[in-house]
């Protein structure tokens, strides 16, 4: 069975023909071409294929692509303006956030969006006062992105990169 | 996957009518955990019914002081709703151990209540296993049985419910509105999970095509003095071995030693049954007793008299007993520091 969908992505209009049980996921890399998505467990666990999907971060390998037409998705090729890098790519760069680079993508989009929701002032639960401002220590840092495994285990220079963001943000 | 079809739901009305129609059509909300099982083979709808966006989003105060949660609110935005930190945060605190960012913003209220167990036998096609497949045996009671019950439990299933949040929802006394084709109705939430008995394969008690629209949590004047505590393999991202969640209230009198009394009490378990589990019979005991870790400890115990262990996972009484009086001691200790209060000599030895 199948359907017509239009998906927005990286501010790119797009319209394809799927079969019903086609992910989210699979529709952005096999059908579209938007390979920075990556397909790890497949099931929800390890957030190599998170996104930003209608302006927050998302896994989209449990998403049928049917139950999102219309959906805006933003992707890490997504997140750079032309050749200048989003802030948070610029810091995984800079502090050597990675070894293979295959979860990277998804730790990108998960930051970007961890970010957003912490400037919205959404506790965590490592958080002391659930009513309280949110102060991005390297706890809430390591909490917020606990969806996103990495098994290079560059984890300590994923935590200095998004520190290096949220310190910026904070301080401006 | 099985092939399928797909109908996106206009309004409640349709898509309870089409999967009342549809002896094996599913809801799918935020898809979390249903795609997840049509990928493993789990579940094998031939029509699955879009009801994510159906207008059933908003977290609205009722006249009487009820909170309404839609059932298509998703669990990041209830956890960060400022009415739900404020006056229920044993209901945030759940949900934000639960799950990640990033599902957390897919997953849904209902979607949540409605996961099924993460059983590695049940989500396993290849294993005999009664809830999946009923009649068939079950492979965990022999198997590996960390995850599994202690309480509740029958011969032919040691499932546990995974949710986080409706072990928070039990504790509040929430009710969980349903519609289907015969009308509306209410049910307890403590009511909505069954124990397995012998019909494992039935996880609530709703009938086929009955669709959740909303949670109610009714007002509790102590509400704001309850937390949640839950213990896992690792400090993040990991289904409950066990969890607590607990409201408090104390009263004004003091006993001799200066211990205040208990109001007021309300504990339930996470990870030990079929459902969330709550624990009515230490409540009854801490209800006029002194606010003492020992008087926790009691209460714990009268709970899990009947606690029935596996091999895997005798520690889990351990564990619900310290968790249970850590948790009340916490409550206590914050209370009475309201007041200048002492609990000198009433320190949690784990």
């Amino acid at each position: 069975m199948t359907e017509l969908i239009s998906l927005r992505v990286n501010g790119e209009d797009r319209s394809i023909i799927v079969d019903t049980r086609t992910t989210l996921l699979d529709a952005l890399r096999d059908r579209l071409g938007v390979t920075s998505p990556k397909k790890g467990c497949d099931h929800g666990q390890c957030g190599a294929c998170t996104v930003l999907l209608d302006g927050r971060r998302a896994i989209i390998c449990l998403a049928f692509a049917v139950a999102h037409d219309g959906a805006e998705i933003t992707t890490a090729e997504g997140l750079a303006e032309g050749d200048a890098l989003h802030p948070i790519q610029q810091a995984f760069l800079e502090t050597d956030a990675l070894q293979c680079g295959y979860c990277t993508p998804g730790q990108v989009c998960s930051a970007v969006g961890m970010l957003a929701e912490a400037e919205r002032g959404a506790p965590s639960h490592v958080s002391d006062d659930l009513i309280g401002g949110i102060e991005l220590n390297d706890d809430e840092i390591r909490e917020r992105m606990s969806g996103n495994l990495c098994r290079c285990g560059a984890y300590v220079n994923i935590v200095a990169a998004i520190r290096r963001v949220a310190g910026a943000e904070s301080a401006s | 996957m099985m092939p399928f079809e797909f109908l996106r739901a206009e309004d409640a009305v349709g898509a309870v009518a089409a999967v009342t129609r549809h002896p094996d059509a599913a809801y799918l909300a935020g898809g979390t955990n249903l795609v997840d099982r049509m990928k493993l083979g789990v579940a094998t709808p031939s029509l699955v019914v879009d009801i994510s966006h159906l207008p059933l989003d908003q977290i609205v105060e009722l006249p009487d002081g009820t909170v309404r949660i839609g059932a298509m609110v998703r669990n990041s935005d209830l956890a960060a709703h400022f009415l739900i930190r404020q006056r229920y945060p044993v209901l945030s605190q759940a949900l934000l151990a639960g799950a990640s960012g990033q599902l957390r913003n897919l997953a849904t209220t209902a979607g949540n209540l409605l996961q099924r167990t993460r059983c590695v036998y049940f989500q396993d096609v290849s294993m005999p296993c009664n809830k999946r497949d009923p009649g068939s045996g079950c492979s965990a009671r022999e198997g590996y049985t960390r995850y599994h019950a202690i309480l509740g439990a029958s011969a032919g299933c040691v499932a546990v419910h995974p949710s986080d949040m409706a072990v928070a929802m039990a504790v509040l006394d929430a009710s969980v509105m349903v519609t289907g084709r015969t009308g509306e109705r209410s049910i307890r939430l403590t009511d909505l999970h069954r124990l397995p008995g012998d019909a494992p394969h039935r996880d609530t008690v709703l009938t086929h095509g009955e669709l959740i629209t909303a949670v109610d949590l009714p007002p509790l004047s102590f509400s704001q003095h309850s937390a949640y505590r839950k213990v896992r393999d690792r400090a993040s991202y990991a289904f409950a071995l066990i969890s607590v969640a607990a409201a408090l209230e104390l009263g004004d009198r003091r006993d001799a030693a200066g211990i205040p009394t208990i109001r007021d009490v309300r504990i339930a378990f996470g990870g030990v049954a079929h459902k969330p589990w709550r624990a009515t019979a230490a409540e009854n005991l801490l209800r006029g007793a002194a606010a003492s870790v020992e008087n926790f400890r009691e209460a714990a115990d009268v709970e899990l008299a009947k606690a029935e262990t596996l091999h895997d996972n005798a520690f889990k009484v351990t564990m619900v007993r310290n968790t249970v009086a850590s948790l009340l001691a916490d409550l206590t200790r914050r209370q009475v520091g309201d007041v200048g209060g002492d609990l000198a000599g009433q320190e949690h030895k784990p």
